[in-house]
Order: structure tokens, then sequence, then C-alpha cells
């Protein structure tokens, strides 16, 4: 052993050092190539000068581009309010719809009802009608703001789908646990909260990470009845200048954020999965 | 010699028209020969558009395109109406319309990037207070205390944010059937828009609501000139820009405005 190591790499090593070398040549050239490809042939197509205008200008962008990150600012914050909401309210509904108990079982009806309707409905639709209709009912101000209702909307439609995420995440418990727990004498409330859904939680933080991303960008939705957060700026630019880069410049910011959030969820996922492997 | 050049004008606008009535400026011009290619609103509202139907000419703009088609050899029959949204106009590539009417304003931001005829129809603009605002003064302090709402993709963005600068963000919204809403939730007490849409909106949508005053139309940021909007570089703008001077200067647009919009002189003068 220690002969082969004093002589450098075995011929293993060595052969594997050249295939590792041959395939990031490989890799960087192809990837240089269409690289030049795009840079190259799409200026070249005939329309190009045009869609540069429209949709790639410096000067548009410069000018906009700092007041998209002001709009930005409320996009945050209703993202900051909604979430933990969000992940309350979809706790319970999962624990609604995993009750045990048979008197609990008008809870269970309700919350498949809810995820059942919140999930089948889409977004924009669930916002128009709670943004516009509850209001309309006659509420003071400020209780009727846009704000408040298209909020509830978003916590409403997405606590539905986290409800199923964690549902899975309790399923996901091996039911050796609530037995072991059951044995030792624990309550069906302490088996719940200190041994099934720590580890269910657990399970499924990487999902739940993915919903994150979802809600950032659906919060853009609140824009159709009110709000105007960085989708509605980009468009009032959009028409004042007759130009489509200020949704490239809102895309740029968006991209921004959920990009290394992605990474974040991806790299959650993988350490979990090798985990369990 | 004013009276001259008056009559010169309208001499030089009555040649043209029987120039352009041979047919021949638009020739080769058009999407389909012969045929002149209108898009419109996809819904078109009243007082511009009536009953959504441009085809039967009836509405301002309506009237105003078969009068302008008339005026370029073209009869009614020959005259095709498509639908656009405002992004499909103003997006990069061949268009599949001659030209494009649903109330542009020109500005030169959008001069750049597509065309626009001469305008055809000069706007002010116009408050339009919900049924909880109807005693609101006009004046412009007092107009600062509203909580306001506007249609995103309208000028009036503009007049709001540089010239009332109201005291609570004003919400916007994307159409006016949206505004409509949020004034009937009592989320905004007032909107802006141009003045024949404002008083249309008041008198049959919007139910207890009053257009309370409009902004001096010779105030450059008051008012907004309409024009039909056209591909950058479209060779017919000049045809239609030849076209709308004549019936100008032969009094068939204002004709026509006497038909369809609202004598609006009722409206106080915004101080």
């Amino acid at each position: 052993m220690s002969d082969t190591k004093a002589a450098g790499m075995t011929r293993r090593e060595l052969f594997e050092q050249r295939q590792k070398r041959r395939s990031i040549v490989i890799a960087g050239t192809s990837t240089l190539l269409v690289l030049l490809a795009v840079v190259i042939l799409v200026p070249l197509t005939p329309g190009w000068e045009k869609v540069q205008k429209s949709f790639f200008n410096g000067a548009v962008l410069t000018k906009t581009f700092p007041k998209l990150i002001d709009a930005f600012q409320l996009n945050v914050l209703i993202f900051i309010w909604s979430a933990p909401l969000i992940a309350i309210l979809g706790l319970l509904v999962a624990l609604a719809r995993d009750a045990k108990s048979p008197a609990m079982f008008p809870l269970r009806i309700l919350g498949a009802a809810f995820t059942d309707v919140f999930r089948g409905v889409p977004v924009i639709l669930t916002v128009y009608l709670i943004g516009f209709g509850i209001p309309g009912l006659g509420l003071p101000r400020p209780w009727n703001s846009p704000y408040i209702w298209g909020s509830v909307a978003l916590i409403l439609t997405y606590s539905a789908y986290v409800a199923e995420i964690f549902r899975a995440g309790i399923d996901s418990v091996h039911p050796s646990q609530r037995s072991a727990a059951l044995s030792l004498g624990l309550s069906e409330r302490q088996i719940m909260w200190d041994v099934i859904l720590p580890q269910a939680v657990r399970n499924v933080v990487p999902s739940q990470m993915n919903m994150l991303i979802a809600l950032q960008k659906d919060v853009s939705l609140l824009s159709f009845i009110g709000p105007v957060e960085i989708f509605r700026q980009a468009g009032v630019f959009k028409s004042l200048l007759a130009n489509f880069t200020p949704y490239v410049g809102a895309a740029i910011i968006f991209l921004i954020i959920t990009v290394p959030a992605t990474r974040y969820a991806d790299y959650l996922l993988a350490r979990q999965s090798k985990e369990r492997s | 010699m004013f009276k001259k050049t008056t009559i010169s004008v309208v001499l030089t606008a009555l040649m043209a028209s029987t120039a352009i009535a041979g047919g021949h400026c638009a020739a080769d011009k058009t999407l389909t020969e012969g045929k002149l290619t209108v898009a419109t609103g996809n819904p078109a509202y009243f007082p511009w558009v009536i009953d959504d139907a441009p085809e039967s000419g009836q509405g301002f703009e309506a009237a105003v395109v078969y009068a302008v088609a008339k005026e370029m050899g073209f009869s009614d029959s020959d005259v095709v109406w498509v639908r656009s949204s405002f992004d499909e106009a103003i997006q990069p590539g061949a268009k599949d319309f001659d030209f494009n009417i649903q109330q542009y304003s020109i500005t030169a931001e959008r001069d750049e990037i597509v065309d626009f005829s001469a305008p055809y129809f000069t706007s002010p603009m116009a408050v339009l207070v919900g049924p909880g605002a109807v005693d609101t003064a006009a004046t412009m302090a007092a107009l600062k205390g509203l909580k306001w709402g506007a249609s995103g993709s309208h000028t009036s963005v503009q007049k709001l944010m540089n010239d009332i600068r109201p005291m609570s963000d004003p919400l916007l919204y994307a159409d006016n059937a949206d505004i409509n809403a949020a004034i009937g939730a009592n989320q905004i007490d007032a909107a802006l828009f141009d003045l024949p849409t404002a008083l249309f909106l008041s008198a049959v949508m919007i139910e207890g609501s009053k257009v309370i005053g409009q902004f001096p139309a010779d105030d450059s940021q008051g008012g907004d000139q309409f024009g039909m909007l056209l591909e950058d570089g479209n060779q017919l703008k000049t045809c239609i820009d030849d076209a709308l001077a004549a019936i100008t200067a032969n009094g068939t647009l204002a004709a026509i405005e006497a038909t369809w919009l609202q004598d609006t002189t009722g409206v106080p003068v915004i101080q």
C-alpha cells in the first residue's frame, strides 16, 4: 500500500483522473459552443433589433429598476406576514385530517373539504372572490383593505397545499414509533407533539421550501385587486413606455431571490436522501 | 389674412380628400390589398364602441374609423375588425392590423416603439368618486385626501402620482371593471379616467357615483390626445393623417363627436 502511495497514484486513480479531465474539457467545450451559438445567432435574426429595444432596453431598465425594487418591498412584506400564518393553518388542517377519535369525524370532513376546495380553485380566482367579495359585504375601513383579504386568499390556498405536505410527513413516520410511544404510556397529544411531529416536520422541510418559493411568486397575484407590488409597477411602466423591459427587470429581481432559495431547497433534499440511504 | 389662411387650409384639405378618394394613397400599404384591417379592444367600451360591436359603426371610435376609411377610399364593407390587447399592440414584430384604435394616449415614450396617427380626440382627465365621497370639493387639496384608484395601463397613473400626489398609496387595477368592483367594495373613494369614460361609468355602471371635476384640457398633463396606433414605420400613417385632417376640416369629426360623446361642459374644472 505505502509503496503505491509513494509512487504517486494507482493506475486506477490515474485513469479516473484522466477520465475526469476529459469530461471537464468536453463539458466546457459544448457549453461554450452553445453559448456562442446563442450570442452570435440570436442577434442575426431579422427581428432582434426590435426585440432588444422592447425587452432588453438598457435605458429603460436603469430608469425603472430602482422603482421596481421599491415595489418589491411590498411583495416581501406580504410574504413575511403570510408565510407563518400559512404554516400554522396548514399544520392545523393536517392535524384535523389526521384526527383519530370518532368524535372528531366532522373535523376530518371539514379538513378534507378545505383542501379539496382551495387546491382545486385557481389562486387568482380565490384572490378575486375573497379580495373583492368579502369587502363588498360592507366592512368598514380599514377592515376591507385588499391587502388583508388578498393575503387571506393566499393563506387559504397555500395552507391547503402545505397541509397535504404535512400530512404526507405525518404518514411517513413509521407506525412503530407510535406503538413504542404508547407502550411508554404517552398520551395521544404527547405522541403527536413530542414523537411524530418533530420527525414529520423534519421530513418535509425541503418540500415546504418549494412552497415558500411558489408563494413568493404568487404574491404578485394580489396586484389584480389593487396593491401596487412589483408586477403591477412593471405593468404601469410597460404601459407608459410601451416597452416590456420592466417585466424583464421584475424577473431579474425575482430570480435574485428564488434562485438561491431553490438551490438551498435542492441541497436540503439531497442531504435528506443521503441520510436516508 | 386669417380668413385667407383658413380658406386655403380648407381648400387644401378638400383637394387632398378628393385625391385620397381615388384610393391611391393606401394602395399596397394595407395588410390585405383592398381591405382596411382595424383593431380595437376586447371588449371595446362605450361610448367609444356601442355594445362591443364596432362593425355597426355605432360609437365614437367606430364612427371615426368608418369616416377615415371612407376618406381613404374604402367602402364600409372593406373595413375588417380584429381585437387586440394593449400588449399585443406594442409587442415587437408583425402586426395583424393596419391600425389599432382604443383610446391610446400619444406619448413621446410610446412613440419610440410604435407610431401614432394625428390625434382624433383630446380628452381632459376627470375624477369619478364613489357614493361615499360625492361631497368632495373639486380642489386639489380635497382630492389629495381621498383613497385613489386608477387603471394601471392608463396615462392617468402619471397624472395621479405627479400632480395629485395623494396622501395614501393609490391602488391600481387591470381594467375599468375591477375599478368598479373596488369602488363597490368601498376600497377606493375616487378614480381617474378620461372624461367620456368617467361620465359613462357614472351614469350607467357605478351606482351612486359622480364625476366631480375635470382637469383643464389645455394643461399639458391634464389632457390626453388619443391617436391610432400603427406599427413603427408603417407607410399608412400619412394616408390616415391626411384623412383625419380632411374629416376635421369638413366638420365630420366634430359631428361624430357631437353624436356620440356627451356634452361635457357641466363638469366643473378642478382648481
